[in-house]
């Protein structure tokens, strides 16, 4: 519990305990009797009454509430919160104006009315949205979590509400953290767990963490009870990154340490005494490091199970310090829309002007004239015409209020919410294998979709499967090409695509005919058995798969099942059996020729210069290792002294390794290995495998290893050995190298063994890891060679930095050319790796002697013992240590594109997006952003980027697979904008046409702001009458159909463009409107002129005409009539009439001044008004009508064109290539240019239709510039992805689904047709890629940014933090730029 | 832990037609193709109806003469050059003659029309109290506030009917008389001013107080007349159902017209000789000049008109049907232009 002002302990001077207050907290274990109880059991009473009491209000439980508004402040929040909305105070200052009787235009209460019904439908949806987090938020805080109960003395479920501060926990594997915690114990015997923080930062790597120092050395189990050290640390802060504090390992009172007060006094901050004590007190004291808090919303993988003490709870962890709650967004059309808005604001107050002038001249004119219409004032004195046009300016801004539609903003909220309705509801935007569909979590941006310019996406992960698969490599300067294996790669992805496949290809037959017999034989067999599985339940299996993935990260059988190349292998094992051979002779390596022993080397630092855990499969959840054997590493010279002197071989005669290795390879059928596997041996492993799991299982046999094994039993028992990586880059070599025979067996924190065929095993002793960091980008082990006896340095990094490091050679003696020719070769290699658009690695390896290791070792201990800086410390030991180095090789890796993307890609391109990918972290990002911009923009306008870009949460939509993009883009996108686009015009077009008959009315009321409209239906109007068929046609209307749209991406320009609403539309639209309402003024007017029509006589014909021009002018913008469309135009004219005929029919003395009893009753016996009604809008609307119709037969655009076509010939379609070149293609180099496009096409853009047969390495040879990354962590690259072409054809994606029923069955089809290897993807993973779209400076116009995160488990909430690239001009962007979001986005778990 | 092959995932949207989209629709496609036989259509339609209209109302006659009384207009000049002076101006009468060649087809409706007249500005238009014209007692003592300030007298008392446009009811009187035979005498023409105003606005909406003791003064009592007025609302007809808010001309001149030059009806002619019309001869309308409208610049007319099934004489209607009409017709031919033309080019594209 937490104690942190509280007086319960710490009895100190109040000033002291005010300052402690404000820097740090401290926590203490739960479990123990609160201080100054004197017997446990009174304690235990008080606590548990106290934790009944509830928490004091400091001490933030773990519950989570998200919700704005409670019972009693809904009202008051939420209006106060809708009068931040300025066209509220608009209508409610219009609304309140009414009051005043001088000016009043309606009655009082009707004209609130409206105002009142938008107020209430605001709330109302305001509330709903509070429901629903309510309701998430329950759901969150009722999630399980295993909580050590100080009565029941075990872990007992508890809801992750509940969970104090101080509070243990214990997690399992693929467990959500629910507090901050602190890690006090794992099941790992180095006190190790990995975490998954993509919840939070979008990382997919693993990350580790370690057990506080002091609890990691304890050999038995962790006892809560045991617990009781108070810790220090830090107030509840924001920063991810960042955790300080110190543990004081004793069960009195923490002793201040003398100078605590005076350091604080001095401004440092009191963690640098805890911190410096902490190294020297042999545990007594503990500093605390951010590698010890494990945040909430992470994830723990790869561990079995830890547990830790809650540091922070709920609202106070960093993740949801993080979340700053929800923020609204305001869509690049909707700011267009507001400054048109303005244009209103400004028409209504010239209008106003004009008719007070115009009554102030009237005024003059007759009121000394004994008109008899002349009303003077109450009192009966006269009216000046000044205070009359004041008055009466104010009345017009009354009556004219239509024009500032107040009916848009409730439309436009509407219609986007169907928008998000209808795109969270598209099939084909679901996928299958996660049960995920795409999510839209920024409500109201969703016409953006439709103007995205440019697109800046995450690679890995988003674009790629995150399978990191070994495709070739260079060893030596020899390369090995790897074919078979690039076939093997091959028909994964053939095995993706056979379903949707319809026409056959030549290319990838004959192919198949080049692979050797046995290859093919398994070839067939894999496609057949994934084709059946798939057929007979696609879900089920790949639900299944990724349940048994769960076990270990990155290791899919495409990962896994690395066909090695024939020639290296033969060196590999020629290495192998001569070292067998002289192993025990002094200098064993010395025996291999250079390139031999090159190739060994390489191999051995394939394997080991990894931090790639092994585990067993019979008990996922252990490590191969006995507990007791634990060493501590090298940490003094005198330790480094003892433990060098001759050592024997650890190798002994064990080979298990090798065995799973046989066996899976022969499992898989690959007739490339022919070692014998036995199964004496197997039984031997597995007998092997059993007191291990002795070992580590527990008392609390969980859920989780329950399942476990009962997985394990539904399997067929598979005894290789898994590979637990933090990255999967790191897998895959591991696994590559295991495909030589050269196999990872064993790590422990001192120690890594590698198992080869006949040398057996060998038995590295592990000295430093020295991990990977963005800024060296490579990472090394410092290891001593079992069968050499050297210390040697094995580096893996990015070649642009270990090519730099090499040992200089001379070019004078043989060897040193020798050596720099093979550079040379690695070089080219490495470039054809990357124009592959492989992941490149160096591998080097440089041999130490004892002295120059002793001198190194030296400076290490002293920079790892140095208190401050010693991060800035280690990275200079270690820039120090990998120099001069000598190089061995290099690999290729492939992250394979996820399915569709090159098509995607390619559609994209043709849509006019520029594709923009950012790979690896942000620290670099600005700086690879403004170089490849440079390189691949010949313009100007670079992207510059801030470089203190920081991650920001921002996802509004969450895809599950790269390729939705194309559809929720091209397809929803374009629907979004074009329809809220028609539908925005045409509400301006039909205020103003409805304002426009009030203003022409003034010239013949004295400009008295008189209305002949009666204010009913001037009030209701907007609200009733005319407000469903726009809504109907905005929800609905498809200005191009479906298949037309997919087929030419490039209609997508036209939102690009803001072809549908630019501001010359928009003036085109209001000089229609003014036409129109002068037209339907007039008519009337002329028609009824110099006759005894009374003014609502008059008046309601010409609203019946306003309705029926309205309807019919929608008519002409619908592009499709549904039913509805019919439904609700009928409706609003039967609803006109209705409430027309009811509400003239209701009193007769009722609603002054109109009075408008029989009014309508009477007209409708009038012929006259039939004859208006008839004409009026067909005369309103002619000059409409001829220009579209002339427009779309003279000057089509290219919409019009793609619908006509799309009528046409319908036919025409399946043959997209026509379609394209044909209908829409010649247009396109006119709209070329247009606004906003700074960034020109450089590459020559392949046609994508373009229809290349296979995957074989030339099909993706287009020029891209490739990532060059290292294998922890991606280095920053942004990348100009070049659109591929396809790497498979697949014409079934062309096909547009003609018919409802033809794009059901593709619908199904596409979701069926998923990779085998996703079938193993990432466990808890949904793959849902978070997009958000922000709109750059304008002249950059929209960009759609996602990268990738993770879905909870549940799946209902989730939360993505993406790295956004911040623009250098983001001084430029408008504050409302960040205002408006759905509310139910970023929620926090 | 099952896993059915069939079940649906827990997210899986619904597939039908509305939820992805896909309702049936009918998809035009405006061009000049599909407008062609629109325009012509809608203009063959139009020239039609526009050349029945046209001779339907040309069908109709109208006699009106302005009695404003500018100089030297007649003899009512004299009487409009007598009310400028005086405040309630004097009663004062003129006549207008004039003769019919023919039968002028009845029925007939005798109409006043007054120009320049703004009965609907703001001010005066809500100047009324509807409550208190359908004879509710406690709005009869208490008009609302919009009357002001015809609201209540000099003397306190409530003005019934309250509000500037009772106030400024217009109160010139006709009576038509026509002289069958040359030098023959002038027999009064019956005028029917019974109908005159909607039958909802006389039965309905305008209703006479409750009569105290038999008596309409009485029920009067305690109120007074408009200051314009020279007598009470009761005596404005001797007829008892003519009388009070239900007088006719009262109810008419209350439906405030929508244009500032309007007319309304004064009366019918459909008695007697007269129902077929009035027949040829001279005719004369005694004029009794009360309403001062020249002071602001106003014109006050005497129409005859005979009416047809669309109402009074109306030409406008036609003459823009047959425009419009024009109109589609010749937007028809330019598409027809257009068609022909762009209609070879797309066959082009498609060959």
């Amino acid at each position: 519990m937490e104690r942190e002002p509280a007086g319960t302990e710490e009895p100190g001077p109040p000033g002291r305990r005010r300052r402690r207050e404000g820097r740090t907290r401290t926590v203490r274990s739960n479990l123990l009797p609160p201080p100054g109880a004197e017997d446990p059991a009174a304690g235990a009473a008080k606590g548990e009454r106290r934790r009944r009491r509830g928490c004091p209000q400091h001490l933030a439980d773990n519950r989570l509430k998200t919700t704005k508004y409670t019972l009693l402040s809904f009202l008051p929040k939420n209006l106060f919160e809708q009068f931040h909305r300025p066209a509220n105070v608009y209508f409610v200052f219009i609304a309140l104006l009414n009051f005043v009787p001088a000016v009043n235009a309606f009655q009082p209460g009707l004209a609130l009315a409206p105002v009142l019904f938008i107020l209430a439908i605001t709330a109302f949806r305001d509330l709903w949205e509070d429901y629903s987090r309510h309701r998430s938020d329950h759901k969150i805080n009722h999630l399980g979590c295993l909580v050590f109960s100080r009565e029941e003395k075990k872990y007992v479920n508890r809801f992750w509400k509940e969970i104090h501060v101080g509070d243990f926990v214990r997690l399992r594997c693929n467990e959500i953290f629910p507090a901050d915690i602190l890690l006090l114990s794992s099941s790992d015997p180095d006190g190790l767990c990995h975490i998954e923080t993509a919840n939070l930062d979008g990382e997919t790597n693993l990350k580790r963490r370690q057990v506080v120092r002091g609890f990691s050395e304890l050999v038995s189990e962790f006892n809560p009870l045991t617990f009781t050290s108070v810790i220090e640390c830090e107030k509840p802060n924001n920063d991810l990154s960042r955790f300080r504090g110190c543990m004081h390992s004793s069960s009195v009172l923490p002793v201040i340490p003398t100078g605590w007060t005076q350091l604080k006094a001095k401004g440092q901050a009191a963690f640098s005494v805890c911190q410096a004590r902490s190294i020297h007190d042999n545990g007594k004291k503990a500093g605390l490091y951010k590698e010890n808090l494990l945040l909430r919303g992470c994830t723990l993988r790869n561990t079995d199970a830890v547990v830790g003490i809650v540091i922070y709870a709920g609202h106070e962890t960093k993740a949801l310090l993080n979340n700053s709650g929800p923020r609204y967004k305001r869509s690049k059309l909707e700011r267009q829309m507001n400054c048109d808005v303005l244009w209103c604001v400004l028409l209504l107050v010239c209008m106003s002007l004009f008719s007070a002038v115009g009554h102030g001249l009237w005024i003059w004119r007759y009121q000394e004239k004994k008109s008899l219409f002349y009303v003077p004032t109450s009192d009966g004195s006269s009216l000046s015409p000044v205070t009359a046009a004041v008055y009466s300016f104010l009345t017009m801004i009354i009556v004219l209020q239509v024009l500032i539609p107040i009916s848009l903003y409730v439309s436009i909220e509407i219609v986007k919410a169907c928008q998000v309705y209808f795109i969270n509801q598209d099939v084909q935007l679901y996928d299958e294998e996660t049960d995920s569909q795409l999510q839209c979590r920024a409500l109201n941006i969703t016409e953006d979709l439709g103007q995205i310019q440019y697109i800046f996406s995450d690679k890995t992960g988003t674009l790629t499967e995150n399978k990191m698969v070994f495709r070739r490599c260079t060893v030596s300067g020899v390369e090995y090409s790897h074919d078979a294996n690039a076939q093997r790669l091959a028909r994964y992805q053939e095995a993706d695509s056979e379903e949707e496949e319809v026409v056959p290809r030549g290319g990838s037959v004959s192919q198949r005919g080049s692979i050797g017999s046995h290859q093919s034989v398994r070839v067939v067999h894999r496609t057949q058995s994934t084709k059946s599985h798939r057929r007979t339940g696609s879900r089920a299996e790949a639900k299944r798969a990724s349940m048994l993935s769960k076990h270990t990260a990155f290791s899919s059988p495409m990962e896994k099942d690395i066909t090695p190349d024939p020639k290296l292998l033969e060196k590999v094992s020629e290495c192998d059996k001569s070292l067998a051979v002289a192993r025990h002779q002094e200098h064993p390596l010395a025996h291999l020729s250079p390139e031999l022993s090159d190739v060994f080397d390489f191999f051995i630092a394939l394997t080991i210069c990894n931090t790639v855990v092994v585990t067993c499969p019979d008990q996922p959840r252990t490590k191969v290792r006995v507990r007791f054997e634990l060493k501590s590493p090298v940490k003094t010279i005198e330790d480094f002294l003892r433990r060098f002197t001759p050592s024997c071989l650890t190798s002994g005669c064990s080979s298990i390794g090798s065995l799973a290795a046989n066996k899976s390879n022969h499992k898989s059928g690959s007739s490339f290995l022919s070692t014998p596997s036995s199964d004496g041996m197997l039984l031997r492993l597995e007998s092997l495998g059993q007191p291990t799991s002795a070992i580590t299982s527990n008392s609390y046999s969980s859920q989780a290893d329950d399942w476990a094994s009962e997985l394990a039993q539904e399997q067929e028992p598979d005894h290789e050995l898994r590979y637990e990586a933090e990255s999967p880059d790191e897998a895959a070599l591991v696994y590559a190298a295991r495909a030589y025979n050269c196999v990872l067996v064993e790590r422990l924190h001192d120690q890594v063994s590698v198992e080869l065929p006949h040398l057996g095993r060998l038995t590295f002793d592990l000295l430093h890891t020295l991990g990977f960091d963005s800024i060296r980008k490579r990472m090394s082990v410092v290891i001593r060679h079992p069968l050499t006896n050297e210390i040697n340095v094995y580096t893996k990094g990015a070649d642009s930095v270990v090519m730099d490091l090499l040992q200089p050679c001379s070019s004078v003696d043989a060897r040193g050319r020798h050596q720099k020719k093979i550079r040379s070769k690695t070089q080219n290699y490495l470039n054809l790796y990357a124009a592959e658009g492989l992941r490149t690695l160096c591998i080097a390896k440089r041999v130490l002697s004892k002295e120059e290791y002793a001198c190194w070792l030296q400076s290490h201990l002293e920079a790892e013992s140095s208190p401050e800086n010693s991060e800035e410390l280690l990275f200079q030991s270690a820039i120090r240590l990998e120099t001069n180095l000598h190089l061995l090789g290099a690999t290729g890796i492939e992250d394979r594109l996820q399915d569709g993307v090159p098509e995607t890609i390619s559609k994209l391109r043709q849509a006019g997006l520029q594709i923009w990918v950012l790979t690896g972290d942000k620290q670099e990002t600005a700086v690879n952003i403004a170089y490849a911009c440079k390189l691949l923009d010949h313009d100007e306008e670079v992207i510059t980027l801030n470089a203190t870009s920081q991650a920001v949460m921002a996802s509004d939509f969450a895809v599950p697979k790269f390729r939705y993009l194309e559809r929720l883009l091209i397809l929803h996108g374009h629907w979004c904008y074009s329809r809220l686009a028609n539908m925005v015009l045409y509400f301006f077009y039909k205020n103003t046409m409805f304002v426009g008959l009030l203003f022409w009315f003034q010239f013949f009321c004295g400009f008295s702001a008189s209305a002949m409209i009666d204010q009913w239906y001037l009030i209701f109007f907007n609200l009733l009458f005319s407000s469903l068929p726009p809504l109907v046609t905005g929800v609905l209307d498809r200005d191009v159909p479906a298949n037309v749209l997919q087929t030419n991406p490039q209609l997508y320009k036209s939102g690009q463009n803001m072809e549908e609403y630019r501001p010359r539309t928009f003036w085109f639209n209001m000089a229609d409107a003014t036409f129109q309402s002068l037209v339907c003024f007039s008519i009337p007017y002329l028609a009824y002129y110099d006759s005894n029509v009374d003014l609502f006589t008059w008046g309601t014909p010409i609203v019946t005409i306003a309705l029926l021009t309205f309807l019919l002018h929608l008519g002409i913008e619908t592009k499709t009539w549904t039913w509805l469309n019919w439904i609700t135009c009928g409706f609003s004219v039967l609803l006109f009439f209705t409430v027309a005929l009811i509400y003239n029919a209701s009193c007769a003395t009722c609603y002054p001044p109109s009075n408008p009893y029989w009014t309508m009753q009477a007209l409708l016996g009038d012929p006259v008004f039939y004859l208006t009604c008839l004409m009026t809008p067909v005369a309103a609307l002619l000059p409409r009508l001829f220009f579209r119709s002339l427009q779309g037969s003279v000057l089509p655009t290219q919409l019009q064109l793609a619908r006509q076509l799309a009528r046409k010939s319908p036919r025409r379609h399946r043959t997209p290539k026509e379609t394209s070149a044909q209908g829409c293609l010649p247009k396109d180099s006119g709209t070329e240019h247009s606004v906003g496009r700074t960034v020109s096409v450089p590459l020559s853009q392949p046609s994508w239709h373009t229809q290349q047969p296979a995957c074989s390495p030339e099909a993706s040879g287009e020029p891209s510039t490739v990532d060059m990354s290292m294998a922890l962590r991606e280095h920053t690259l942004l990348e100009r992805l070049s659109a591929p072409a396809p790497r498979s054809s697949t014409p079934g994606d062309a096909v547009p689904g003609g018919c409802p029923e033809e794009s059901k069955v593709r619908a199904a089809s596409t979701s069926r047709v998923t990779p085998l290897s996703s079938l193993f993807s990432l466990p808890t993973f949904s793959l849902l890629n978070w997009i958000s779209s922000w709109s750059l400076v304008s002249r950059l116009g929209s960009v759609l940014q996602f990268a990738r995160t993770e879905q909870l488990a549940d799946g209902q909430t989730g939360r993505g933090l993406a790295v956004q690239p911040h623009s250098g001009r983001s001084g430029l962007q408008g504050p409302d730029h960040r205002l408006l979001i759905g509310a139910s986005s970023r929620r926090s778990q | 832990m099952t896993w059915s092959a069939t079940a649906r995932g827990a997210h899986q949207p619904d597939n039908t037609a509305f939820t992805q989209q896909r309702l049936p629709a009918w998809q035009p496609l405006l061009s000049a193709s599909i407008a062609l036989p629109l325009f012509f259509c809608a203009g063959l339609a139009f020239i039609g109806l526009g050349l029945g209209l046209y001779y339907s109302s040309n069908g109709i006659k109208e006699l009106e003469y302005d009695y404003t009384g500018d100089s030297g207009t007649g003899n009512c000049s004299v009487c409009a050059a007598a009310d400028q002076g005086r405040a309630p101006p004097p009663p004062c009468s003129c006549a207008w003659n004039f003769s019919l060649p023919e039968l002028f087809q009845g029925p007939v409706y005798l109409y006043y029309e007054l120009t320049n007249f703004y009965q609907n500005n703001r001010r005066y238009g809500v100047s009324r109290d509807d409550e208190q014209l359908s004879g509710l007692p406690s709005a009869l003592r208490h008009p609302v506030n919009e009357c002001a300030p015809y609201q209540l007298s000099a003397a306190g008392l409530p003005i019934a009917p309250c509000g500037a446009i009772a106030n400024s009811l217009f109160n010139d009187s006709f009576s038509l008389w026509h002289q069958r035979l040359p030098g023959g005498l002038y027999v009064e023409v019956p005028l029917d001013r019974s109908g005159i105003a909607w039958w909802t606005d006389y039965h309905v909406k305008f209703r006479n107080p409750p009569l105290v003791n038999g008596s309409l003064a009485l029920a009067f009592q305690g109120t007074a007349p408009p200051p314009n007025w020279r007598r009470p609302v009761y005596e404005l007809s001797p007829d008892p159902n003519n009388t009070g808010f239900i007088n006719q001309d009262f109810v008419v001149w209350m439906r405030t017209a929508a244009l500032p030059t309007f007319r309304k009806l004064y009366a019918r002619i459909r008695q007697g000789n007269y129902s077929a019309g009035l027949p040829r001869g001279a005719y004369r309308v005694n004029i009794t000049y009360n309403y001062p409208v020249r002071a602001f610049g106003g014109h006050k007319l005497l129409i005859f008109s005979s009416i047809s099934w669309m109402g009074g004489k109306n030409p406008f209607l036609g003459i823009a049907y047959l425009v419009v009409g024009s109109l589609c017709i010749l937007t028809g031919f330019v598409m027809l232009i257009v068609y022909i033309r762009y209609q070879d080019q797309d066959d082009d594209d498609e060959e």
